[in-house]
């Protein structure tokens, strides 16, 4: 057993994780470790083949993998120490680390830690779909590893259901490879992914989506062999003379990711219960002084390029920690209208002037006005067409008060 | 010619591999033929796994006394054989006071069927032993337990097997005949094995196997029973929370139970339905069984569910046929001799698992003289888990052996080298879900979306598997059709 003190241990290297070691090394810390369970740095970005990653951070269209390089190049210029086939196993509120690798196990510990752990992806245990419960039913983001990673044939017919990013990706990767995929099934009446993945995945290839939809039943013993479908009135409720058997063998689930957080729990981290993350300050520091969150495992970022600038922020902040011990801050809590279904941070420091906000709404709205107030003062006011659950929305804010009484709203706005 | 056996068990559960181990004690060539890929794959997987006490069943039943006797066996056994067996005490709930009269009777038959520690308990007693839990009196079962059926059955199994009784998978037995005082029995995959003995216990088909040869008239009416299982939840509770078994005494009611694993189980329903394979979980029952817990636990509303599951109940009686509990059949056939049949053997079977086979084997005695087995070694030694080992101890091992420091499972911490250990099991099994039954990958919270695609990797590389030959349970649960490219 090797014991070891560290200035930053960073969990996880996905592209939040790795922009977090960069940037706390840029900021002159070296006693760093990255570390990372699988055997290969980039995190979810390595079976991602499509592409569309670093439009914002590099300015380019990348595949997963592509980008994943641009990140890992700059840390091997920044000399950033990482190990990987490393699996932290736990840690505490002292900042204690149990890592266990082939080496051995490593204990450390740290004065800042930056989780970075990503997300797992919903199951149909979590969804509570009657039925059988034979072999053919996978999760999107497994089935994407299995098939790109692996080369494995996963199915011959394919049905999905939830049109998470996800899910969608997987329609069009499926239907290359020369699966039928006959169709996607959406409980909700719009689709939970991009736009542009709609399109490019779904219309491109002629992959129906059923919207308010859902899987009601699962059949077949020994492998998948069909599913009943149904439709949902605007309650939500199964319209039972609308069930429609459909055969196949193979059931893809994108219906939701949740932070990864059971190590966070043990080191006393509070969870936010609508992001599922922890509840952090515009330094994305958690409850747990020197603990830092950010990427996936905070909240879902359905951009990997915003993941990495949360990932650079949570780095730079932890560097400050490790260098400066500070006294106690106060932190007001930002507030939402019912329309938001988060904002992160939860938190705002009494001497923050000036953040970056992000949310996302409950359901798609349509002309509407976003506004943030800070008390009387009036931060931000912008209008918007129309703006969907599955898209982050960021605002900028600032102000030369104490940012106290921070509230996002929506507004309806007069149809121009 | 084929070798002959002196006795042939069907089915490979509990039942069927207690009496292998017991009867592995003698001189014996012994064999078990299962249909499945693996042990406990019929009732012995889908069940409560609850240790009963044995105050339910009518005194002087079979199953009354069956099950005294068999839970006396359970302490000893979960030692001798390295299975999970904890007595973590029961409560029988009353939510109103016409039901604390029901509560009385129940201990009036425990006392008679000699169940010890029965205690009738207040609400604030109740509160004392379980804060959560909501009722006005209880009866407290202090010697009412759990195990892990599937672990227990593999430990038997096992143990058997390392005592040399051989085990034959993915044979379903479907024709049965007397040849010149020897049994030939033949299954779907064309093998024919020939005993002097036949012990059928094959479970919800006992019926079904018996008449392959036998001329009696049991017919088995299969009752499911629905389960939710929550995610590992601490302190919510650890006693077993039981409502008052429902008047028709078809079942015990929709219980409460922690497992060995430290998740909770709610359940099981009761519904008779037309097919013994029909294991499927409906929508309706789903949401009865949650309904139910909350009376007694109000606070299980909120926990994390990551799977459903049922098994079947091989009732001998059906609804309204006026029964309202039957008892088990164990008897050697009038016609035909040195034929076994176990039959209906409902709840409490895992519980009375070890008396039943005592019973058996003393059947086996009564016509032949059963000479000790000077090799027979009873003790078995389950895998190390690696999660489980203190901090020293989990150093070293990943010195001695670097596969330790491998983590496969992030949810349950199981390493590489566990995963290899389970494969490598005595008894051959090679499917997925006997991976799972023996090391808890893909069971917990995330259901194997971390350990999927790293267990294909070491099925590969370690064992050389192609796509094709990865499967969920049996042969007709592939889990992939090969490589979307060619290599
Ligand atoms: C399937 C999928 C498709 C996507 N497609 C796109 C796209 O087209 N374009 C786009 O911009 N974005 C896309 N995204 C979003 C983007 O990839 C993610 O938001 C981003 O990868 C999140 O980064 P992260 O670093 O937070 O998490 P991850 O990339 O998940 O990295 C987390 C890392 O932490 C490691 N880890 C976790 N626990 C431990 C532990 N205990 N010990 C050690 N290591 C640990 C994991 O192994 C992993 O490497 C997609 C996301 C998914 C899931
Ligand atoms: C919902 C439920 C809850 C229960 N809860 C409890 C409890 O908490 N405590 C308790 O003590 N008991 C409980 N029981 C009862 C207990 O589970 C059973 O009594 C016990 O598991 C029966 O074991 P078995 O070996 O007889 O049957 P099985 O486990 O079904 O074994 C029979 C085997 O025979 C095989 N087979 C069938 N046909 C053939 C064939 N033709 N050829 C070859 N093989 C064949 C099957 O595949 C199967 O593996 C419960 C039962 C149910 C259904």
């Amino acid at each position: 057993m090797i014991e070891k003190d560290i200035d930053i241990a960073v969990i996880g290297a996905g592209p939040a994780g790795m922009a977090a070691a960069i940037s706390a090394r840029e900021k002159g810390v070296k006693d760093i470790i990255l570390l990372e369970r699988n055997p290969f740095l980039g995190g979810i970005l390595i079976q991602c083949i499509h592409d569309g990653f670093g439009l914002h951070l590099f300015d380019q269209n990348l595949t997963g993998p592509e980008y994943a390089e641009e990140l890992i190049q700059h840390l091997i210029k920044a000399k950033v120490p990482f190990l990987t086939e490393a699996m932290v196993i736990d840690i505490n509120a002292q900042k204690e680390i149990r890592v266990v690798s082939r080496q051995g196990l490593l204990k450390l510990k740290a004065k800042a830690i930056v989780l970075a752990m990503g997300c797992r992806e919903r199951t149909r245990g979590a969804l509570e779909i009657p039925g059988t419960r034979p072999a053919g039913i996978f999760t999107a983001g497994v089935a994407q590893s299995l098939v790109n990673l692996q080369n494995l044939k996963i199915g011959k017919e394919v049905v999905i259901l939830g049109s998470g990013d996800v899910g969608l990706i997987m329609a069009r990767r499926l239907k290359i490879e020369g699966l039928k995929v006959l169709r996607v099934i959406e409980k909700l009446p719009y689709c939970s992914g991009l736009v542009r993945n709609r399109v490019q995945c779904l219309r491109d290839y002629d992959i129906p989506l059923h919207l308010s939809s859902t899987v009601i039943d699962i059949h077949g013993k020994d492998r998948l062999e069909a599913l009943t479908a149904a439709q949902l009135n605007e309650k939500g409720e199964i319209l039972y003379d609308t069930a429609e058997v459909i055969p196949c063998d193979t059931l893809l689930l994108s219906v939701g990711l949740i932070p990864e957080n059971e190590l966070s729990r043990k080191a006393e981290v509070r969870l936010d219960w609508r992001t599922l993350g922890a509840e952090v300050d515009d330094y994305v520091e958690t409850n747990t002084p020197g603990i830092f969150s950010c990427g996936n495992v905070l909240h879902i970022h359905d951009v990997a390029d915003y993941a990495s600038q949360e990932g650079f922020l949570a780095g730079e902040r932890a560097a400050c920690r490790v260098r400066e011990n500070q006294g106690k801050v106060l932190r007001f809590p930002v507030n939402a209208s019912k329309e938001i279904k988060y904002v992160v941070p939860q938190l705002i420091r009494e001497d923050c002037r000036e953040t970056e906000l992000k949310f996302r709404v409950t359901e798609p709205f349509e002309n509407i006005r976003i506004i943030v107030k800070n008390g009387g003062e009036t931060l931000f006011r912008k209008k918007f067409l129309k703006i969907m659950p599955s898209e982050m929305n960021m605002v900028k804010i600032s102000s030369d008060k104490p940012l106290d009484k921070v509230y996002v709203e929506l507004e309806k706005t007069e149809i121009a | 010619m084929n070798k002959i056996f002196d006795i042939i068990i069907i089915g490979a559960g509990v039942v069927g591999c207690s009496i292998a181990r017991e009867l592995s004690r003698f001189k014996l060539d012994l064999m078990v033929i299962e249909k499945e890929e693996d042990v406990a794959s019929g009732i012995s997987k889908g069940n409560s796994g609850v240790i009963h006490a044995g105050y339910h069943k009518e005194p002087g039943s079979l199953k009354a006394t069956l099950n005294v006797a068999g839970h006396r066996y359970f302490q000893e056994w979960g030692e001798q054989l390295d299975f999970p067996v904890k007595f973590n005490g029961k409560l029988v709930v009353a939510k109103v006071k016409e039901e604390v009269e029901g509560l009385r009777k129940l201990m009036e038959r425990g006392r008679k069927n000699g169940v010890k520690g029965l205690e009738l308990i207040d609400a604030q007693q109740i509160k004392n032993f379980e804060p959560r839990v909501e009722g006005i009196a209880a009866m407290y079962s202090p010697f009412s337990g759990i195990t892990s059926p599937y672990l227990m059955t593999i430990a038997l199994a096992e143990n058997a097997c390392r005592n040399g009784v051989k085990f034959e998978f993915e044979q379903e037995v479907n024709a049965i005949s007397r040849v010149n005082n020897l049994f030939r029995i033949q299954t779907a995959g064309n093998q024919e094995y020939y005993s002097r003995w036949l012990i059928n216990s094959a479970g919800l088909n006992s019926a079904k196997v018996s008449r392959l040869i036998c001329h009696n008239k049991h017919r088995i009416f299969p009752c499911r029973g629905q389960y939710y299982l929550t995610d590992k939840i601490d302190d919510l509770i650890s006693m077993l929370i039981y409502p008052l078994p429902s008047k028709d005494g078809v079942t015990l009611g929709i219980h409460i139970t922690p497992t060995v694993d430290g998740n909770i189980l709610i359940g099981p329903s009761a519904e008779y339905i037309d097919s013994l394979e029909d294991t499927a979980c409906t929508r309706e029952v789903m949401d009865k069984l949650k309904r139910e817990a909350e009376q007694f636990l109000p606070e299980i509303r909120e926990a994390p569910f990551i799977r459903n599951y049922a098994g079947i109940r091989p009732k001998l009686f059906y609804p309204g046929s006026g029964v309202n509990d039957s008892d088990y059949i164990i008897e050697e056939d009038s016609e035909i001799h040195y034929m076994i049949n176990l039959i209906g053997i409902e709840s409490p079977g895992l519980t009375a698992a070890p008396a039943i086979a005592d019973m058996v084997v003393n059947m086996v005695g009564e016509k032949e003289d059963l000479v000790l087995n000077d090799q027979f070694c009873p003790e078995r030694k389950a895998p190390l888990i690696f999660a489980q080992q203190s901090e020293a101890d989990q150093a070293r091992l990943i010195q001695d052996d670097p596969a330790y420091g491998e983590v496969i499972c992030r949810c349950e911490t199981v390493t590489r080298k566990e995963v290899i250990e389970a494969f490598d099991n005595i008894l051959g099994v090679r499917s997925l879900d006997g991976l799972k039954r023996r090391c808890r990958i893909m069971a917990g919270r995330c259901q194997g979306g971390f350990c999927t695609t790293r267990i294909v990797e070491i099925l590969r590389d370690e064992y050389g598997l192609s796509p094709e030959q990865i499967f969920k349970s049996n042969f007709q649960s592939p889990l992939f059709y090969g490589r979307v490219k060619d290599d």
